[in-house]
């Protein structure tokens, strides 16, 4: 994909946003085609920075009753969006519906309004394929093919029919996956052979070789050790300089560390028992954790409930 | 205190008896099955054994007993696995990919073919015998009594065995690899090509070569769809005529020995000859299933 510029020009605000950004845009509308931009409220520009994702009233059900629902906020360029909670409040399942992985799920239905640079991600015109292509996404246990170090990150160039010398594309992913030096000397050997916090800078890596504009990560460190989740968690602040980042986490500690913004998701339920997840709050991630508006929030960030 | 020390310390002898004898019984079962098996073998190797040489591979079959071999029954038995593999693999792989990866099991015509699939591993081999006869060798494909009707009623009684272990082995593969390459953005296909069948292809290999390994042992549906009993030269084609080894030991057996002519030690070569066979497409799927097999 060349027309995406790997590296943001870190320019003045306004500069920004009237040459890089509209530059990026346009290429985001080309791209994933015909898809209408819709213009509202929620999709205008909140606080300083661009929204990448704007949630509308989204609601996300495996059948009759939703997931989650009621999820208002935006989501911004080049920032950490933490999503906490405790289990079963739908984390999960919105962060898979920012690039439609729920839809391999059969039953599964999102309502509201999705947008991702003011498009409608889930206008009929829209490409699950395209959108994935764009928003990549980093899952809870690692997950690398049984094949070679090499292989694992060119799959993606691959199959995209990205041009350019794949043994450069593959040092440049490890590289920005800060695994390089570690394992340029075995690239021909089995991914199955690295530790579990290699194995997962390995997707993080896999998932940048294909130059995607949003990483997802669903709780990326709950199967690692301390070390590990360091290290993943200064590679995540790194990698903000360039990309836009949601991460699902169970570790509140992980949230204050490394997010910008944090969603604070909460279970309901109903008079029939049945569990559905709701934002409680969103906000900057030092107000949720020093000063949260909401009881609830405060609550589970001091430890008294979750 | 005391009391309770007791109660475990006193094991009931009518429970232990229980379970010895119940053990015992287990090895008297497995001791019975063996113990066939044994005689069998020590029974068929000593009357086929002196007849396995050279000669009783490279030779046709004969009158006389001392100058028969089995040439045109091996080959016809190769070309018959050959057009049954050909068969099967593209189209078991085919469906198995179908019902793992396609198939809406909420479907109803998909649970049909679910069922239908179990059932036909199950139908006797010599009522595929019959389809053959009726569909391939007369009917609408009229091939002839000819190898290529053979092998393919070979294909499709062992053609739900395929699809089963097929799905097992794309079923084996962790939905995570699925889900890691879609999010790359790969399509369904692209996932499936890629990722999904390289890392069954242990599985899948090993079901094919133990399907092939029951057809290869398959008579009774061979007898119906026609193959020939005595033939003096291989198959030249997909038209030819055949027959197999299970016909020609079948066809030994048959015939009626003498003083002069024993055609009974002849089967016990030729079923050596099977054995062998069996053995080592076992042995290949098993070695197959150790050196490739992807632990997750």
């Amino acid at each position: 994909m060349p027309e995406q510029p790997v590296t943001e020009p870190q320019d003045s605000q306004e500069e920004e946003q009237e040459r890089g950004l509209s530059q990026r845009i346009g290429a985001r509308q080309d791209a994933i085609a015909g898809a209408p931009a819709v213009d509202g409220p929620a999709a205008a520009p909140r606080g300083p920075r661009e929204a990448i994702f704007g949630l509308e009233e989204v609601q996300v059900s495996y059948g009759p009753k939703p997931a989650v629902r009621g999820v208002n906020f935006d989501i911004g360029k080049n920032e950490i969006t933490a999503l906490i909670g405790p289990s079963g409040c739908g984390k999960s399942t919105l962060i898979r519906c920012l690039n439609r992985m729920n839809d391999l799920i059969p039953g599964a239905r999102v309502e509201g309004k999705v947008r991702y640079h003011g498009q409608d991600l889930y206008a009929p015109q829209v490409d699950a394929v395209e959108v994935r292509k764009r928003i990549g996404m980093v899952f809870q246990k690692p997950n690398p093919f049984p094949k070679s170090i090499f292989d694992n990150i060119a799959f993606g160039p691959r199959v995209l029919g990205m041009k350019g010398s794949m043994d450069e594309i593959v040092e440049r992913a490890l590289t920005q996956g800060a695994l390089w030096d570690e394992v340029k000397d075995r690239l021909k050997t089995n991914a199955f052979g690295m530790s579990g916090g290699q194995q997962q800078r390995l997707c993080i890596a896999r998932c940048l070789a294909v130059n995607p504009d949003v990483i997802l990560m669903d709780e990326p460190c709950s199967a690692l050790d301390p070390i590990s989740t360091g290290k993943i968690e200064d590679l995540m602040m790194e990698l903000k300089q360039e990309y836009s980042i949601v991460i699902v986490t169970h570790n509140m500690q992980q949230a204050a560390r490394v997010s910008d913004k944090t969603a604070f998701f909460t279970v309901e339920l109903d008079d029939e028992e049945h569990r559905s997840g709701r934002v409680v709050e969103f906000d900057d991630t030092e107000k949720i954790f020093t000063n949260p508006a909401d009881p609830r929030t405060e609550a589970y960030v001091t430890g008294k409930v979750g | 205190m005391s009391a309770t020390s007791e109660a475990i310390q006193a094991a009931p002898t009518s429970r232990r008896a229980k379970d010895t004898a119940f053990r015992l019984a287990l090895m008297a079962c497995l001791g019975v099955s063996i113990l066939l098996l044994g005689v069998l073998l020590y029974d068929v190797v000593r009357d086929g054994v002196g007849h396995l040489d050279w000669h009783f591979i490279t030779s046709f079959t004969s009158i006389s007993a001392d100058k028969a071999g089995a040439q045109a029954a091996i080959w016809g038995t190769i070309w018959l696995m050959g057009i049954c593999a050909i068969f099967i693999v593209p189209v078991g792989v085919a469906t198995a990919i179908y019902l793992e990866e396609y198939a809406d099991n909420e479907r109803w015509y998909n649970r049909l073919i679910e069922v239908n699939i179990q059932n036909l591993a199950a139908v006797p081999s010599i009522v595929y015998g019959i389809l053959g006869l009726a569909f391939l060798v007369r009917g609408p494909l009229s091939l002839g009594n000819t190898v290529l009707a053979g092998g393919l009623t070979l294909g499709l009684l062992v053609l739900p065995v395929v699809i089963i272990s097929g799905r097992e082995a794309i079923r084996a593969v962790p939905p995570s690899i699925r889900e890691g390459s879609m999010a790359l953005g790969a399509t369904q296909w692209q996932t499936i090509w890629r990722q999904v069948l390289p890392a069954s292809i242990p599985g899948i290999a090993t079901g094919v070569i133990l399907a092939l390994s029951r057809a290869i042992g398959e008579t009774a549906p061979l007898i119906v769809v026609g193959a020939a009993t005595v033939i003096a030269f291989n198959p030249e084609g997909l038209d030819s005529p055949f027959t197999a080894l299970p016909i020609q030991i079948f066809s030994w057996i048959q015939r009626a020995s003498n003083d002069i002519n024993d055609y009974r030690p002849l089967a016990a070569a030729a079923i050596l000859l099977l054995m062998i066979m069996l053995i080592l497409m076992n042995s290949v799927a098993i070695w197959l299933r150790n050196r490739y097999e992807q632990k997750w």
